[in-house]
């Protein structure tokens, strides 16, 4: 017992140190601070997946009453800005390619005609693709815009179709995107600050000094670790309050919960960041190492893209990322509100990801040093 | 004088940087100077003197405050690179590119001094020659020795003839065998091409060889002459005196430190003691100070004249290299198990890194409260045993035995009673002093109201200033706070690498007199140096060359194996490395 | 006699930068395999295209009506129906995500229908928000075309009031496909890698090392070295830019229809900003760390956030529009997606070029200033 004490009370000291040293240097508080705000900023306002404004040009060869009404239909919806007013077909090429406008509405000369004889009357939608999703966007602006006008003009009985978005009422992508930084912009920097721990002191020749103390490589890594977690906690509180308080975005779940969360979360990414650190020979490699994990950690991670669009393959490799839980996990408490056992099926697989690289990294330390 | 322009004309230079702390720091402070062609000169001064600054003035790297600088005629304000394609430049820490092999490094400078294909090639084979590096042409520059390396650096610097060739301390952690040959590389160039050299350096032998020697501290410059000039000012001063029977010439050579009224300086020498007396000073007093001791007077050297220079100068202002706090405070108490037998037992010690055997069959003992010196050249595996020794390192095969422990079975238990003071500067940089030895004392196993006792004890002791930020500290204190950090646990055994290296003859005198309190406590302190005239500090010194342990006893049996009694340690060392090389070529060729 | 010896020096420097890069393993697996990392990835594993999204149906009101109501979402290619029973099954369902969408029919659908106020309830997923927008336009447009079939039953009949179809065409990017988007943009982002983050290492390092102070001493000039360490780099951005070319006619058939040689000097324009600005950290910085962190910061985040690649300029704030105008990326992301998938536009690429020359101008300029022979 009084061993044990003993030794918890070195493991202490070393975390302390780390604490000190990182925090003493002004060039460090400025990295463990304006990063992760910048970037919570930045992916608050330029992330965003929703089209609200989608400047479009006509071509009305009809010239009829009956177009002119459909296509203040359009204009009606606040969201299509009409941005030039074409005469002939030759002139859509040049708005489109240039980008001036997203989309070109053709509306052809005998629309009235055929919409009087009872028939359909075809409407041209030209949409610019080099943004598809945006350009799906737009399309489906578009076809609500005229299934209403059939409608009417049917004077049907007519169905509307009333929405609720769970979790999300406006969906806004912010509400997707922002949560899911509480994990993301974390890992980025634990995971560095980890792999880097052991490769400065090599560098610095500090570490032929810690190794002749009795710490064990156990206690080296436990104390090394520990001050990781919780920068990526305090990280992750940073980037909660940019989200909660600067955009806005309620909270449906317990705090406890997120935290508790987040702890297993920043474990499994410091277990990872410490093998890279008994890996790696220099800071200049464990930065290189770092920075080539993080890529494919992030794009397979359902942050951007759902994990189910992916092919069967990658979606098996996703178990190994600790983000793929991490951003699921967040999500689902801060926005579903989810209790303890809806955020299990996240929780354990990132605590095996935690108890495999932990270990590993032990182990790694002392062949290494061997 | 001849009649040819000088090749450094200086007037009224200097230089001011901001310091660590904020405030101004005058690196240069008016100096003035000038420097005739074809002459081979030396800056010599402590650390903080400005040496390295004026260098890199001279090679247009840093720009004057104020004054006129002048190299090869030209006013460096104005036309820099005109200078800078004339000259050469081996920086302190030349920049080798490690991952390119030698015969690369040398190919690059050579063509960006545009030196013709047809002079490369019987440029290049004498070079090489010269260097001893023919062997090694496809080794990557990161593989060589440091001795080797700083050969192939002065070799890149003089792929053509520089017309001014400046080097910044070219010998720092360099063996005296590679030391020796890059100044005679230097001098065969100067006779052969009529090269003009500019050198810095801290050993005074190596001054000595020079035409003209400067002396700089704080910026300014407190002599200049040959070295016979300047040897003359120490003339009369020096003696030399022998302990009475059984007493460590290092013991009175303690004493007579301890005594800065009566003695500048003094040094152990071949079991005696040589030093600088006060100038005036009173004899009567230094009679009694010696009264069991028979004193001669000596012949003054170099170095005398250098350290009363600085003793002059240093008299109105506080220095860091002072001596230390130490002196008549024992500042560890370790009287744990006083016992008589060896502190650390070596027996058929060996360690290979895959073919290559960097330690080979090495046995030695070392008694308690003994100074142990391990010396040898780059590369001779005296690093691979000290971190052996220390438990850095597991041995291939052999017995090895730490403060009684068996360092293969308990590393972490012989760690416990051991400190190591690392060659390098190896504690926290941007920690403070008392934030260091508080993590330390934790990591130790100190805790609570013992260890902030403790840690305020040490720092009591080595004089620190517990709220100084540590990287800051000026060379002289970051090597106390080291030697603190070491012997915050009461360790049994102090193990130093290369404590000296790269440290003005000053700052080595005060080190040594701690180690010598030390070793007067108790403390067993097993050291590793290239400055081959501190191991007349040593009870007991080994010498180590390629892997193999050629000779151990005391300096004075080391000595006498060597053939040269009375002269200084260098050449004692110089000989018996070249005879076992030798034996062993002998060995080879009749096999 | 001046510019040989220029040559001759310039060569020397860039065998030593070429030299060094490829004995540094580190330095290849970022630049040579990272790039094919990424290429797999976004032509395979990213994609923000819903296909075959499973939705809930509750039907509530079982009547001939409300089967009719909801007939639609059988038929949208985008779509597929999963009956269940109960809401509450339903919920479940969404919950876990087993469905991402729950379409019900009230019970009282029939009988509102008759009074002209039928609703049907669509419920989303807002947790992604991306998925749940795209499913409600297509569930809207496969409720919708009901109508549509009835207006084309009634051609000709009594009710015969007529209505308006729409005939879609996505131009570029026919089937809409998000690769063929992702995959332009990946060059960027891997010119800006193999650019800024390589380089942001290389004359920090030199600094760390202490090479340049000898280097300094010779008649080495600023500018032959800031060239020396583009000349390799440019090369490993060049070896990417084809894997890009390649990988994406050949694995993800993006169409190129823009000419070649418009792709490859509007890549070279690019390629050497991203160089300059990976050296101009790297000087001004002279730690390897911080500049490594400073490229992320300075040219990797705003290439992947602010340059339109994944998130469409027209939907951010102004302030983010300005501020990505200033981004060199955004430049070469618009003319890169263009020779794509539109075609060549060779005003657009001769703007795009002289803008990035540009920013290369300036920022060889500031380089140079970091790289001037001294050391205070």
């Amino acid at each position: 017992m009084d061993r044990l004490i003993a030794s918890i009370a070195q493991i202490f000291a070393l975390c302390r140190k780390e604490i000190l040293a990182l925090l003493k240097d002004p060039a460090n508080r400025v990295i463990l601070i304006g990063p992760a705000l910048i970037q919570s900023m930045l992916f608050g306002y330029a992330a965003t997946f929703d089209l609200k404004h989608v400047p479009y040009a006509v071509l009305d060869q009809s010239h009829s009453a009956a177009s002119t009404e459909f296509l203040s239909r359009l204009d009606g919806t606040g969201i299509f800005e009409r941005q030039a007013t074409l005469t002939n077909a030759a002139q859509i090429a040049g708005v489109i390619n240039s980008g001036r406008v997203l989309m070109a509405v053709s509306v052809p000369a005998d629309f009235a005609t055929r919409l009087a004889e009872g028939g359909q009357a075809p409407v041209q939608v030209i949409l610019d693709g080099r943004n598809s999703t945006t350009a799906g966007a737009a399309a489906g602006y578009v076809n609500s815009v005229v299934t209403a006008y059939n409608r009417d003009r049917a004077g049907q009985p007519a169905v509307t179709v009333v929405r609720r978005a769970w979790f999300n009422p406006n969906l806004d992508s912010r509400w997707q995107i922002l949560p899911a930084m509480i994990a993301t912009l974390s890992m980025l920097q634990t995971l560095l600050l980890a792999a880097l721990s052991v490769a400065r002191e090599r560098e610095q020749g500090t570490f032929d000094q810690l190794l002749v103390t009795p710490l064990t490589p156990l206690q080296i890594l436990v104390g090394k670790a520990i001050p990781a977690v919780l920068v990526g906690v305090v990280q992750s509180t940073l980037v909660l309050l940019v989200a909660r308080f600067w955009f806005g975005i309620p909270m449906n779940g317990s705090l406890w919960l997120l935290y508790l969360g987040l702890l297993g979360f920043t474990s499994a990414s410091v277990g990872v960041g410490m093998s890279i650190s008994a890996l790696a020979l220099n800071m200049q490699q464990a930065m290189l190492y770092t920075f080539l994990l993080i890529m494919p950690l992030t794009l397979l991670s359902g942050l951007v893209t759902p994990i189910r669009n992916m092919p069967e393959v990658l979606q098996i490799l996703t178990y190994a990322n600790p983000l793929r839980f991490g951003v699921d996990l967040v999500r689902r408490v801060y926005l579903e509100g989810a209790g303890l056992s809806g955020i299990a099926f996240d929780f354990v697989p990132m605590l095996v990801i935690a108890c495999i690289t932990m270990p590993l990294a032990a182990w790694l330390f002392r062949n290494r040093l061997a | 004088m001849n009649d040819t322009p000088p090749s450094v004309v200086i007037e009224g230079l200097s230089k001011t940087f901001t310091g660590p702390d904020g405030k101004p720091f005058r690196a240069i402070d008016g100096i003035s100077l000038s420097i005739q062609p074809g002459t081979l000169v030396a800056l010599v001064g402590p650390d903080g003197a400005g040496k390295t600054t004026l260098m890199r003035m001279m090679a247009g790297l840093l720009r004057p405050d104020s004054g006129r600088l002048e190299v090869l005629g030209i006013d460096l304000a104005k036309d820099a690179q005109t200078v800078q394609n004339r000259i050469s430049y081996m920086p302190q820490r030349f920049g080798l590119y490690e991952d390119l092999s030698v015969q690369e490094n040398l190919d690059l400078y050579a063509d960006l001094h545009g030196v013709p294909a047809d002079v490369r090639a019987e440029r290049f084979s004498r070079l090489l020659d010269m260097t001893d590096l023919a062997r090694f042409t496809g080794r990557p520059a990161g593989k060589l020795s440091g001795g080797m390396k700083q050969k192939l650096g002065l070799a890149c610097t003089l792929v053509r003839v520089p017309d001014l060739l400046l080097l910044d301390e070219p010998s720092v952690g360099v063996d005296p065998l590679s030391r020796r040959d890059l100044w005679q590389i230097i001098e065969q160039l100067i006779a052969s091409d009529g090269l003009s050299v500019i050198g810095s350096t801290a050993y005074m032998d190596e001054a000595g060889r020079c035409d003209h020697v400067f002396v700089l501290n704080q910026g300014t410059l407190l002599a200049e002459g040959s070295p016979d000039d300047l040897r003359r000012r120490a003339e009369g001063l020096t003696h030399v005196v022998s302990p009475a029977d059984g007493v460590p010439a290092r013991d009175l050579q303690a004493r007579m430190i301890d005594a800065p009224d009566l003695v500048v300086d003094a040094v152990p020498s071949a079991g005696q003691v040589r030093f600088i007396c006060q100038p005036g000073c009173d004899q009567a007093a230094l009679k009694a100070l010696l009264h069991d001791c028979d004193c001669q007077p000596r012949k003054e050297e170099l170095e005398d004249a250098f350290m009363l220079l600085l003793h002059q100068h240093d008299g109105s202002g506080g220095d860091v290299s002072a001596p230390p706090p130490l002196a008549s405070e024992a500042p560890v108490a370790s009287q744990n198990g006083h016992g008589d037998g060896p502190v650390i037992v070596v027996r058929d010690l060996v360690r290979r890194f895959g073919d290559f055997t960097a330690v080979a069959n090495t046995s030695f003992d070392v008694k308690r409260g003994e100074i142990f010196g391990l010396l040898g050249p780059n590369g001779a595996g005296k690093t691979t045993t000290f971190r052996m020794l220390c438990g850095l390192l597991p041995a291939t095969s052999g017995e090895l035995q730490v403060a009684g422990v068996n360092l293969r079975k308990a590393r972490a238990a012989a760690r416990a009673r051991i400190g190591y003071v690392a060659q390098k500067f190896s504690l926290y940089s941007n920690l403070s002093v008392y934030e260091n030895l508080d993590f330390f004392g934790g990591a130790y196993g100190l805790r609570g109201k013992a260890r902030y006792q403790r840690v305020s004890e040490i720092i009591r002791q080595f004089d620190l200033d517990p709220d100084a930020q540590s990287g800051n500290l000026p060379l002289g204190y970051k090597q106390r706070l080291a030697m603190a950090a070491g012997l915050l646990h009461e360790p049994e055994i102090l193990f130093l690498d290369e404590p000296t290296s790269g440290i003005d003859p000053l700052a080595r005198r005060s080190f040594w007199r701690t180690i010598t309190a030390l070793s007067q406590s108790g403390v067993t302190v097993v050291v590793t140096t290239h400055f081959m005239e501190e191991a007349e500090y040593c009870d007991r010194i080994a010498i180590q060359d390629a892997g193999r342990l050629l000779a151990l006893g005391t300096p004075r049996e080391v000595r006498e194996r060597s053939g040269i009694t009375d002269g200084y340690m260098n050449e004692a060392f110089i000989a018996i490395v070249e005879q076992a090389r030798a034996a062993e070529a002998g060995g080879l060729e009749a096999a | 006699m001046r510019d040989s010896a220029f040559r001759i020096r310039l060569v020397a420097l860039v065998r030593k930068e070429t030299r060094q890069m490829l004995r540094d393993r580190s330095n290849l697996l970022v630049g040579l395999l990272l790039p094919v990392a990424l290429i797999l990835l976004f032509g395979y594993g990213l994609s923000f295209d819903v296909k075959n999204a499973p939705v809930a149906l509750v039907m509530d009101n079982n009547s001939a009506a409300a089967r009719e109501a909801v007939s639609g979402i059988g038929g949208s290619r985008y779509l597929v129906p999963v009956r269940v029973g109960s809401m509450a099954q339903a919920d479940a369902l969404l919950r876990a995500g087993k469905v991402d969408a729950i379409v019900r029919v009230p019970i009282d659908f029939a009988e509102q229908q008759a009074r002209g106020k039928a609703q049907v309830q669509l419920i989303l997923n807002g947790i992604d928000s991306t998925t749940a927008t795209s499913l409600e336009a297509y569930i809207n447009g496969a409720l919708g075309t009901v109508t549509l079939r009835r207006i084309d039953r009634g051609t000709g009949g009594a009710t015969g009031v007529g209505g308006v179809s729409l005939v879609q065409r996505i131009w570029f990017n026919e089937a809409g496909i998000s690769t063929w988007y992702l995959v332009p943009g990946l060059v960027v982002l891997i010119m800006t890698l193999v650019g800024a983050f390589l380089t942001s290492l290389l004359i920090a390092r030199e600094w760390e090392r202490g090479t340049l102070e000898a280097l300094f001493v010779t008649p080495v000039r600023p500018l032959e070295l800031v060239l020396a360490k583009i000349v390799p780099y440019l090369a490993i951005g060049l070896i990417d830019l084809v894997m890009c070319v390649v990988a994406a006619r050949l694995l993800f058939e993006v169409p190129i229809r823009g000419s070649l040689l418009a792709i490859l000097l509007t890549s070279m324009a690019y390629l050497l900003v991203s160089l300059l600005m990976g050296l101009f950290i790297s000087g001004t910085t002279r730690n390897q760390f911080a500049a490594s962190q400073m490229a992320l910061l300075a040219s990797f985040m705003p290439a992947l956030m602010l340059s339109g690649f994944v998130f469409d300029l027209r939907n951010v704030p102004l302030a983010v529009k300005i501020a990505s105008q200033i981004v060199p990326a955004t430049h070469f992301m618009g003319v890169i997606k263009t020779l794509f998938l539109a075609g060549t536009d060779w005003g657009m690429v001769l703007r795009g070029c002289a803008i990035l020359l540009g920013y290369a101008v300036v920022l060889l300029a500031l380089t140079w200033r970091t790289v001037r022979k001294r050391l205070d």
